[in-house]
């Protein structure tokens, strides 16, 4: 298939593999984290990591959108749904999710009406398709996905759509890459950036991260052979010397960005003064609400929302995950009180979640002793 | 030659009403001239309680599947065609040939008759092909809104001509798998036939009977171990169950996977493990290795495994999990399908 084999062309990644050896000091491991879920997936996906040498340990970090968002707000997106004449749509991923009172999908089962949608444009079809009902979207996701839900926004409004809303949990990249580049004991010496949040934010908006704290990025797309190329670059800057943002996702991503969906961003939203994200905490400036202009589609104000905080189970160590402090299986309910199946902590819930995709694609690699469920 | 009926029945109605599954003269007119009509054979003919059927020496298969598939009917097939193979191919990998179905049917209100008709006739023409006779069958109406136009549920027996033991517990390691064609057509013809995707392509759902198949690999006796029909959960759950089931490890070459490329590319903007996705006439099996190269050939001799290929070996380590070379040259485990990406393809 044209666009997708030459990424995953076996000749290519072996050719990859050989300069990343090169590229490396016998005994000297390099730990780079990947930031985006769709990285992480990739890896396993492909057995990525079984060809890149005992030097390069790849660290899995916080991008995957479903699995930062606080078991409060999924109780929020419950008491929606659980509104008489409401529907809720949302994507995929987040169905599962679990929350204080359980998941969207188990809300469903009970009585409220939750829908998949693969987009908010979809939501908003279907707003108009049944006007008797009122539709909300529960917006998730980083810069990636802000602009359909930015341009779902200008739609409504320019259509006076008069049933629907949307729920409002975006959140940036910038506060949480800086959470754990804070981290007392920073275990991460090198980044592979976003692909997709950068198609619209630009590479350099990650200039901050070699100038303010000495760690080199490389944005990167997500098939096999990109994010190969990715680490190589990493390493070679490393040998040259070089700490920098360089950007190998270059048939997509700009410099500068996409001045259009940030536009329509900054139309349609505006940031938070802070927000909670499950395993880093509340962060300030970290996520976008509704700007007021928009205040009759802005789900927050027309419901009567809980808004509790809900701390995480005791157990998960979701947050140590997320910053790169702890591996997947270090976790002490890794794939026993928490697995895909019966997820605890949201790294388990979405296959981008760090978790959940060593325990179904990766938990072989595990010295023997310490493998579950194997 | 059937016997010519003294009267022959009618059926005026343009649309399925509630009068229809309450017991009467509409229910009586619904069964003899449409149901009775389209299916048409010897064992339904008396229209009695019970379908009575010849004995059959030797063991039996029995099995039941309900079908629910949205929409009803999709590019390569329909829900009465898949109620048909669908219960054929669980009879035929048990071994058996397939010999009588029963159907049991869901009709909401207000469904067109002559929708229903087309449902059925496309029934009977696939009991044909399968070589089965929907033996019984009742109907009930259900109030409009109740259900998506129709389900379907069909049970079948099938017999066992032959004394072969098959299942996970007799695989052994060095065996090899064998996959009948390619992968994931069904589930992602149905996804985009309903249309909420707003994706177009050229994908046509593999639903066709696997008992020829079957009865094929069966003449290679006991080099034969186990067949599935990779349908919900696609391949990768059949064959993590034979690996969970087997205490066995099962190693698959990703580069000899085939899907089409239309599936494939539909695939990649879901972001679906074609792996994951139902397939409806297709057969897994694995047999000693010894025999592979003959059941290749048995298999690739008919037209609905042209494409068959080896896929995978048998190995011992590590038990209990199913590995995936990837064609990029590392590897990763196939676990079972947690949640389901496509809901209602079958």
């Amino acid at each position: 298939m044209k666009y997708v084999d030459e990424y995953r062309d076996p000749e290519l990644a072996r050719g990859l593999a050989a300069e990343i050896r090169s590229l490396v000091t016998p005994g000297e491991v390099v730990r780079v984290m990947e930031i985006c879920g769709g990285h992480t997936h990739a890896i396993y996906r492909h057995g990525l990591e079984e060809l890149l040498p005992p030097e390069v340990e790849l660290v899995h970090g916080p991008g995957c959108p479903v699995c930062v968002i606080p078991m409060g707000r999924v109780d929020d997106a419950i008491a929606i749904a659980e509104t008489e004449g409401v529907t809720l749509a949302t994507f995929g991923d987040m169905l599962r999710v679990p929350g204080g009172r359980g998941s969207l999908l188990e809300a469903n089962a009970r009585g409220a009406d939750v829908r998949m949608v693969y987009s908010p444009l979809d939501a908003l079809e279907l707003a108009r398709q049944e006007p008797e009902r009122h539709v909300c979207f529960f917006a998730i996701g980083f810069e990636t996905t802000a602009p359909a839900t930015a341009v779902t926004l200008l739609r409504a409004r320019a259509a006076r759509v008069p049933n629907f809303s949307v729920f409002c949990n975006h959140v940036l990249i910038e506060p949480p890459l800086r959470a754990i580049l804070e981290t007392p004991g920073l275990r991460v010496d090198a980044f592979v950036g976003p692909g997709h949040v950068s198609s619209v934010i630009g590479t350099d908006a990650y200039r901050f991260i070699p100038e303010e704290y000495g760690r080199p990025i490389v944005v990167s797309a997500f098939e096999p052979v990109d994010l190969l190329q990715s680490i190589a670059m990493l390493l070679r800057q490393r040998v040259d010397g070089r700490c920098e943002v360089e950007n190998q996702y270059t048939r997509v991503v700009r410099r500068e960005g996409n001045a259009r969906a940030l536009a329509a961003i900054a139309e349609t939203m505006e940031a938070r003064e802070d927000f909670e994200w499950r395993g880093l905490g509340p962060l300030p400036r970290s996520a976008l609400r509704i700007r007021d202009e928009l205040a009759a589609v802005d789900a927050e104000r027309l419901f009567a929302l809980p808004g509790a905080r809900i701390e995480d189970p005791k157990a998960c160590r979701c947050g140590e995950v997320l910053t790169g402090q702890l591996k997947p299986w270090e976790c002490g309910v890794f794939g026993t009180a928490c697995t895909p199946e019966r997820p605890l902590g949201t790294c388990m819930v979405s296959s981008e979640g760090a978790c959940a995709a060593f325990f179904s694609y990766g938990r072989l690699r595990l010295p023997r002793e310490a493998r579950v469920g194997a | 030659m059937p016997e010519p009926r003294r009267r022959r029945p009618v059926l005026r109605d343009e649309r399925i009403t509630l009068a229809h599954g309450a017991g009467g003269k509409a229910t009586r007119d619904l069964v003899e001239a449409l149901f009775a009509e389209e299916l048409d054979n010897e064992a339904l003919a008396p229209l009695g309680d019970s379908a009575v059927v010849p004995s059959v020496a030797g063991r039996l298969a029995v099995t039941t599947d309900s079908y629910v598939v949205r929409p009803l009917e999709f590019p390569g097939g329909d829900i009465g065609e898949l109620a048909v193979y669908g219960t054929v191919n669980d009879l035929a990998v048990a071994g058996a040939r397939p010999l009588w179905l029963s159907a049991g049917f869901v009709l909401e209100e207000g469904l067109p008759v002559a929708r229903l008709r087309g449902l059925v006739a496309s029934m009977a023409d696939a009991a044909r092909r399968a070589g089965v006779a929907v033996a019984a069958g009742d109907t009930k109406v259900v109030e409009r809104g109740k259900a998506d136009g129709l389900y379907v549920t069909t049970s079948g027996v099938g017999a066992l001509e032959h004394d072969l033991a098959l299942g996970p517990e007799q695989v052994r390691p060095g065996d090899r798998v064998l996959l009948s064609g390619t992968l994931a057509d069904h589930g992602m013809a149905v996804m985009i036939a309903r249309g909420d995707l707003r994706l177009e392509g050229d994908v046509v759902s593999d639903t066709a009977p696997v008992h020829e198949l079957t009865a094929a690999l069966l003449r290679l006796g006991d080099a034969v171990r186990w067949m599935r029909d990779p349908t919900r959960g696609g391949l990768a759950t059949a064959l993590a169950e034979l690996a969970s089931q087997s205490g066995l490890a099962v190693r698959v070459r990703e580069a000899a996977l085939l899907v089409r490329p239309a599936v494939r590319a539909a695939c990649e903007i879901l972001g679906i493990d074609p792996l994951y996705v139902a397939n409806e006439g297709k057969l897994v099996a694995v047999v000693d290795a010894g025999a592979a190269a003959d059941a290749l050939a048995l298999l690739r001799a008919d037209p609905l495994g042209a494409d068959a290929a080896e896929i995978g070996t048998v190995e011992s380590e590590p038990p209990g999990l199913v590995l995936l070379d990837t064609t990029l040259g590392g590897s990763r485990i196939v676990d079972v399908l947690v949640g389901d990406p496509l809901p209602r393809i079958c």
